[in-house]
This record gives C-alpha cells, sequence and structure tokens, in this order.
C-alpha cells in the first residue's frame, strides 16, 4: 500500500465518523439541553463528571454542541463545494468548447475572479444578503469556482485535440454529442479530485464567515462556536476546553477532506 | 505588445473592480440605508434625508456615474459610522497593514522557499514528509483558530490587542520597541499559515526541475551536490514560485483580515470587521475595491516581474 492509499484511507475514516456523528446528534440530542434559557449547568466548567468537555459561556455542553455543529460545517461544506464545482465545470467546458467571443468573455471573468481575494467576496456576499444557510453557501460557492473552470477549461482543450473527437466531428458529431460523449467523461475523474478539495476549503471559509460574525444565528456550527468563544474571552478565561475541539475538528475534517482528495489525485492522474 | 495588452487587461480588471463594487453594495441590497439603519430607532424622514445625503434617491445609472467619477478622482465617498470620507479613513489603516503584512510575508518567503527547497532536494527523507505534513497540516487550520490558540498558549509573554502601548515613552526606540512587541503574535500567525503554502509551491516546483537534463550535465561536470542546487535548480525552479508567491497575495489578504480581528491589529483587516459589523455599505464598498484592486496591481507586477527574470517568457 503506497503512503497515499494508506492517509487516503484515514480520511476517509474521519470523515466517515463525522458523517455519522452529523446524522445521529440530532437525533440523539435533545434541544431542551442545547437551550440557553433552559441550561442548569454553570458556565465555564473544565471538562469533568457530566460535561466531559466542559461547559461555554451559558452553561451549555461544548460536547453536544460539537456534536450538534457537526452537520452544519459538513453540509455547508459539501453544498458550496458542489455549487462551485458546478459553476466552474460548466464555464470551463463552455469556454474550452466554444471558442469565440463568449469563450474569451468567459475567460477573463474566470481570471479576474481567480486573482480576487475571495474571502473578501464573500465576505461582502454575506453582507448584503440576508443572514441565513442559504447565504453562507452562496458567498463561499459563487466565489471560489474559478480554479476549477481553469483546470476543466485546460481538460476539454486537451481532450478536443485529440484524433478521436476530431474523428467523431468528421462523422458528424454536433455539440451535444462531442461534450456529452467525450469532454464530459474525460473531466469527471478530475472534477471528482476538485469536488473533495473544494469542500476542504468551503469548510476552512464557513468557518471564518462564522467566526466573522457572518453566519447563521440559529444554527450551531464550529466556526459560530469560536465566533462565540473570542466574543465572550475564552482566550483571557483560560477555557481551553472551549477553544480546542471545534478548532481540532474542523482541522480534522479538511485534512482528511485534503488527503482523500490527494489520494484520489494519485489514482486519477498515475503518472507521477 | 504583449506588455501593452497585460497593461490594458489590468485596467480592464481594475474597471470591472469598480463595477463589482457598485453592484454589490448599491443594487444587491435594494435599498442601502434601510440594511445599514436596521436594529437602530429611525424615522422615515430621517432614512429619506440620509438617502438624499448619500445620493441613494438619484437613478442607479446617475449613482453609478457619480460614483465612478469621483472613484476616478480618489473620493471614495463617506463612511456611515465614521461620518468621514473612506478614503481617510482606509488610509489612516494603511500604515500598520503594510507593516504586518510585509513583515510576514517577507518571513513567510524566505522561509517557505527554503523549506519548499529542502523537501523536494531530499524527497521523501524525514525533512520532506515533516514538511509536507506539518504544511498540510498549516493549510486546514482556520488562521484565527491558531492566532486564538497562540494567544492562549503564550499568556501575558506578548501583548495580543492592539498595536502599541498609551503608557510607552513617546521616544522613537522605546515606540519601536513596543510595536515590535505587539507585532510578534500576530506575524507568526499569519506566517504559520502563508509559509504553508509557499513551501508546498516551492517543493512542487523545485520536483518539476528535478529531472532535468542540466541536472545531469551539472552533476557530470563534477559539481557538489549543493552547488548543483545552488546555482543550477533553485535558480530556475524558484522563477515560477516567487510569481506564484505574488498571484496568491489573496491569500495574504484573507490572512491579514482574519489575524487583525483576533489581535484587534489597527489595519485594514480590523476596518473590515468594524465594517462589516456596522454593517456600513459605503465603507466596504471602499474596502473591496481597495483591496481588489491592490490584488490586480500585485499581479501585474508578478507579470512584469516574471518578464524580466526569466527571458523565456518574453518570447511567448
Amino acid at each position: 500500500m503506497s503512503r497515499f492509499d494508506r492517509s487516503g484511507l484515514a480520511g476517509a475514516a474521519v470523515l466517515a465518523a463525522a458523517a455519522l456523528v452529523a446524522v445521529l446528534a440530532p437525533l440523539l440530542i435533545d434541544a431542551e439541553s442545547l437551550d440557553v434559557t433552559r441550561v442548569t449547568a454553570d458556565a465555564w466548567q473544565p471538562p469533568g463528571a457530566g460535561h466531559w468537555l466542559g461547559t461555554d459561556h451559558t452553561g451549555r455542553s461544548v460536547a453536544l454542541l460539537m456534536a450538534q455543529g457537526t452537520g452544519t460545517s459538513l453540509f455547508v461544506g459539501l453544498t458550496a463545494a458542489v455549487l462551485s464545482v458546478g459553476i466552474g465545470t460548466l464555464v470551463g467546458i463552455v469556454s474550452g468548447h466554444f471558442g469565440g467571443l463568449l469563450a474569451g468573455a468567459l475567460l477573463r471573468v474566470t481570471d479576474f475572479f481567480l486573482v480576487l481575494p475571495a474571502l473578501v467576496l464573500a465576505i461582502a456576499l454575506s453582507t448584503v444578503l440576508p443572514r441565513g444557510l442559504g447565504t453562507i453557501v452562496l458567498a463561499i460557492g459563487l466565489t471560489s469556482w474559478p480554479s476549477t473552470a481553469r483546470m476543466v477549461r485546460a481538460q476539454t482543450l486537451t481532450i478536443e485535440a485529440r484524433p478521436f473527437v476530431e474523428r467523431a466531428r468528421a462523422l458528424g458529431g454536433g455539440h451535444v454529442h462531442v461534450i456529452g460523449r467525450h469532454v464530459v467523461p474525460s473531466v469527471v475523474p478530475l472534477v471528482l479530485v476538485n469536488a473533495t478539495l473544494a469542500v476542504a476549503s468551503a469548510i476552512v471559509a464557513e468557518s471564518t464567515l462564522a467566526f466573522l460574525g457572518l453566519g447563521d444565528p440559529t444554527r450551531i456550527s464550529w466556526g459560530a462556536m469560536l465566533h462565540q468563544a473570542q466574543l465572550h474571552g475564552a482566550v483571557p478565561q483560560q477555557a481551553w476546553w472551549y477553544l480546542l475541539p471545534p478548532g481540532l475538528a474542523i482541522v480534522a475534517v479538511v485534512l482528511a477532506f485534503t488527503l482523500v482528495g490527494r489520494a484520489l489525485e494519485a489514482v486519477v492522474t498515475p503518472r507521477r | 505588445m504583449r506588455l501593452a495588452g497585460r497593461f490594458g487587461g489590468a485596467a480592464l480588471s481594475l474597471l470591472m473592480v469598480a463595477v463589482l463594487g457598485f453592484f454589490l453594495f448599491r443594487v444587491v441590497p435594494g435599498d442601502p440605508v434601510v440594511s445599514m439603519t436596521r436594529g437602530r430607532p429611525t424615522t422615515a424622514a430621517m432614512q429619506a434625508e440620509l438617502r438624499a445625503q448619500f445620493g441613494l434617491d438619484r437613478p442607479l445609472h446617475e449613482q453609478f456615474w457619480s460614483y465612478f467619477t469621483s472613484l476616478l478622482q480618489g473620493d471614495l465617498g463617506t463612511s456611515f459610522t465614521f461620518r468621514r470620507p473612506v478614503a481617510e479613513v482606509i488610509g489612516e489603516r494603511l500604515g500598520p497593514t503594510l507593516l504586518l503584512v510585509g513583515t510576514a510575508t517577507l518571513i513567510a518567503v524566505l522561509l517557505g522557499l527554503w523549506l519548499g527547497v529542502r523537501a523536494a532536494w531530499r524527497r521523501d527523507s524525514a525533512f520532506d514528509k515533516v514538511t509536507t505534513g506539518v504544511s498540510l497540516t498549516l493549510w486546514a487550520v482556520p488562521t484565527f483558530w491558531l492566532g486564538m490558540l497562540l494567544m492562549m498558549v503564550t499568556g501575558d509573554l506578548f501583548p495580543s490587542r492592539g498595536m502599541r502601548d498609551t503608557d510607552t515613552a513617546p521616544d522613537f526606540v522605546s515606540q519601536a520597541l513596543d510595536v515590535g512587541h505587539h507585532l510578534v503574535l500576530p506575524s507568526v500567525t499569519l506566517v504559520a499559515v502563508v509559509c504553508a503554502e509557499y513551501a508546498l509551491v516551492m517543493r512542487s516546483s523545485l520536483l518539476e526541475e528535478m529531472h532535468a537534463p542540466y541536472l545531469t550535465t551539472a552533476r557530470a561536470k563534477g559539481l557538489r551536490d549543493d552547488l548543483v542546487r545552488r546555482r543550477h535548480a533553485v535558480p530556475n525552479a524558484v522563477l515560477p514560485a516567487i510569481t506564484l508567491v505574488f498571484l496568491r497575495f489573496g491569500l495574504v489578504v484573507a490572512g491579514a483580515i482574519t489575524t487583525e480581528t483576533v489581535f484587534s491589529w489597527p489595519g485594514l483587516g480590523l476596518l473590515f470587521y468594524d465594517a462589516l459589523t456596522g454593517p456600513d455599505y459605503f465603507l466596504l464598498q471602499g474596502l473591496l475595491v481597495v483591496t481588489a484592486g491592490a490584488v490586480v496591481v500585485m499581479n501585474l507586477l508578478a507579470d512584469l516581474l516574471h518578464g524580466v527574470l526569466d527571458p523565456r517568457v518574453k518570447v511567448v
């Protein structure tokens, strides 16, 4: 087993565990234990009996918050990545397959957004749109597609220069045939790799937006927990049990997606 | 011809930045005044007055034209919360950001490139595995969380808020030392995140060169391994890496926003945070135009620099 296989498997195991937590948490945790007005425990309790990850500034259990936040972080990461990779693939194929003015304009727009700091744009979008999960997904998805578009376009150009595509054209294959039968199948593996890596950066982006206070105020996410921790002075209180778990969870899941993505990449592009 | 094309492209990008700024903050929100005064007691008359004051009662194309002509003269409008020209507010915050970003970028470039070269040259060695592993992990670490951790771990060792203490002696040396002391944690945070990216870029850039025939020639001449690396491999591999450093300038900008927010460093990043908690659309618009504009200019510089450093590019 190569190094990539092993780290990829480890990543997949972490992701499976996270997915399990995300699915089970809403079923097993009753809403009351996370309701600020109904908690009975003291605030800022260090880990101990009853609360094995301590409590936050309102007395809620950090462990329960962590479990509840898993779903939000994974959901935003996955949907934003699908949106981003979807836009990127569409733009990439269109600008690679069709030449002329349209391709030129699309390429120009892609390069423009590729250069701009995605976080700044995402902040701008989530400030002007109403707060909510949908806004975060849009803000991340709409600002992170250019690198996928670039890559898909390059792959489209490569594949369309191959003799078999020329033959398909000579035999009367139209745009739909060439794209559907030749371009898309050759792009899919790359797109999958890209999507995996896109989830990783989308999760970091979500946590950053939530940390800046731009998240969905009605939902618990790892980034939102860190926002609360910062706001209520977890650092001066040395409340490591409030600060460490959300960050470590983000790192673990993001790293897992990255490792799986790199393992897939090694499979898809076997030249090295 | 190539040069003219580059400048034309950058000019077009700047124009698109201006349009994007207008569209995002004047068109998308519907009525900016309603959003900005949300949560504050305001009457309809006050809102109408504000609208007139900021020119929001005029048709969109007129608003755009006046926005665009003022922008060309360096006028970014008036901040809603500061009640002062946006350009003035941004200008005040430029210094601290340049200090932080400049220091961090310089250290990150030197350290990242060095790590990347060492890792690639002994591929799959323990050093390489550790560097790549740490870099990948740091890439997964949210910048703001790393900052909070550093703050908690170091305790009272370094100041964690602001840029200087109020009770520092006014002479230059004490002031400089104080600012330097405050600079430690924010720049370490920024360096850690950015440096990881640079190390990975430099590593893959050098790996591309590893099997180039000219290295075999250099070795065949009897050069020491060290010299082959320093004189032949690195100069070629460092070009694309340096260009990428400039191209990823947006990464530094993003890092600066969260780092400054965590450490209350009084620069543009903290201003960003203040503006979005308002929200102060006119200030945000100005910040977007300025940061995006800076990134576009950095890219143009990267292009020009690449042409100067690498004569092969001119042929293309």
